[in-house]
């Protein structure tokens, strides 16, 4: 579980969070949604250390990592694997390679314990054989898959995903939602994945947290986001007049 | 510029400290061995041969007065070579080539998130990334300079005896002439300082670089002019204090 309390983030005079309280749970799919440029990426990087809070608490399993040892923090980090927008797999390594990284900085295993653990990996997010192909090599969502079994690879507790569809079609980031829900049941980690794509809400979202203007503006799951009157929710999730058409419609028919 | 300067020792902090895990530190530090040194030679032999021709041929022509003996070509093209133009002229050429290289390498790292994702797995990113590239350059670029030395006097050789303005004994006995050792120590000193700075400045613009792909190059840019400058203010200080 993450907590996150009183959190707040500036860069220079501009205050892009304010006052964040909220609590990501283990075994579900936590989402951070918003239009861009409200502070979702921020505060996940917050969370994850890429920035440091001006004030507030981020607490891991009770641990306030704002305040951890530079030593404690790197053992944290760990534990948190991190799928990135744009896969970030590193292009002077094969795929193999990759996925095998963290295990080789950080544990004492041999090549062939590696080795299993990379196929074991690749297995699980269904690109079995595709060890020696290069990042370049390979297609938008196999690297989202290849991220993925990277962040896998160290067995987390915890997972971050920064807008895990983007770029991809919508079957393939159907697939690709589906994959980071089997796997956070799993291994019943905290996952944490920062979207605006309302199909992954309607998909996967168990625990939506909805920023705006930097502050928390609303929390629920996908059914309650679909009902609630909220305005500015209402105008993030039926943004289109497609959309706008269609919530008049269920409206309707409730009535 | 302070603000720079700050944080350039700041990361150079950082970046020495204690590996995670020497064999792959020692595995990066052979594979940047190749990448900056292997890869650097054809440029450097190149420049090198031609150099030591063009500085002989003008110091022959230039050799008007009979009061001079004939080995003098020889000798100021060794002396040109050792003290100036290998260390300060090669390490010039590889500020460019080596210099952007990194830049926009590490650079497109840092666009790309590859440094952020290094530093969610609790990696040390500069130590990681850039230690092993100065490790490299401090090893190989005096080796690279002893090559170049003996490229730039073996060019010289060449020019002037295909230009029949000297003879191989005269020229042997120039390079021999006067001779001291330690301007050999001098510019290996000078070359040690010089990857260093060139290394560590370029891989500190394409740290810190943000944006997309035309700041990566901007930072590429910015690298080689400073490193140039690094390198001259050096050569100066190194001089003033090794030469009087």
């Amino acid at each position: 579980m993450i907590e996150i309390k009183g959190v707040n983030k500036s860069f220079g005079k501009d205050q892009i969070l304010f006052d964040i309280n909220t609590v990501f749970e283990k075994g579900k799919v936590n989402l951070i949604i918003g239009q861009s440029g409200q502070g979702k990426s921020v505060l996940a990087k917050c969370m994850v250390g890429l920035h440091d809070v001006d004030d507030g608490e981020i607490l891991y399993e009770g641990s306030d990592f704002t305040k951890m040892r530079s030593a404690d923090k790197s053992k944290l980090r760990q534990e948190i694997g991190m799928l990135f927008q744009g896969s970030a797999l590193f292009d002077s390594m094969n795929v193999e390679e990759n996925i095998g990284f963290p295990l080789t900085m950080f544990t004492s295993m041999s090549k062939n314990e590696i080795q299993k653990r990379v196929d074991f990996c690749l297995e699980r997010v269904n690109l079995v054989g595709k060890n020696k192909l290069l990042p370049s090599e390979c297609s938008g969502g196999m690297q989202k898959r290849i991220g993925i079994a990277r962040a896998i690879s160290m067995n987390p507790k915890y997972l971050f995903c920064d807008e895990p569809n983007s770029g991809l079609d919508p079957k393939t980031a159907i697939v690709i939602d589906g994959l980071i829900q089997d796997i956070t049941r799993e291994y019943n980690m905290t996952t944490v994945v920062i979207t605006h794509d309302m199909n992954s809400v309607i998909e996967i979202g168990e625990n939506v947290l909805f920023i705006y203007q930097g502050k928390r503006w609303w929390q629920g799951d996908r059914k309650s986001i679909i009902t609630t009157d909220n305005p500015e929710i209402t105008n993030f999730v039926y943004a289109s007049e497609f959309m706008k058409e269609i919530r008049a419609n269920i409206q309707n028919s409730r009535n | 510029m302070l603000f720079h300067i700050g944080r350039y020792f700041l990361m150079l902090r950082t970046l020495f400290s204690v590996p995670s895990k020497w064999n792959i530190l020692w595995k990066r530090i052979v594979s940047e061995l190749h990448i900056i040194g292997i890869n650097s030679l054809p440029i450097v032999a190149l420049m090198s041969s031609f150099m030591g021709g063009v500085i002989a041929l003008q110091t022959a022509s230039n050799m008007t007065t009979p009061l001079l003996p004939d080995y003098t070509v020889g000798y100021i093209t060794q002396s040109s070579t050792i003290l100036e133009f290998s260390p300060t002229i090669i390490s010039l050429i590889l500020a460019g080539k080596v210099g952007s290289n990194i830049a926009s390498e590490v650079g497109t790292m840092r666009v790309t998130e590859q440094i952020d994702a290094l530093e969610i797995m609790g990696v040390n990113s500069l130590n990681f990334l850039v230690l092993p590239k100065i490790v490299g350059a401090v090893i190989f670029f005096p080796i690279l300079v002893i090559f170049s030395m003996a490229l730039s006097l073996i060019g010289g050789w060449l020019a002037l005896i295909f230009s029949d303005l000297t003879t191989t004994e005269t020229y042997i006995l120039g390079i021999r002439s006067f001779f001291n050792p330690f301007h050999i120590t001098y510019a290996l000193i000078k070359t040690v300082f010089f990857g260093f700075l060139i290394v560590s400045i370029s891989s500190y613009y394409g740290y810190y670089v943000k944006g997309g792909s035309l700041d990566v190059g901007k930072a590429s840019t910015q690298a080689v002019v400073s490193s140039t400058v690094a390198i001259l203010i050096m050569n100066f200080l190194l001089t003033y204090l090794l030469l009087l």
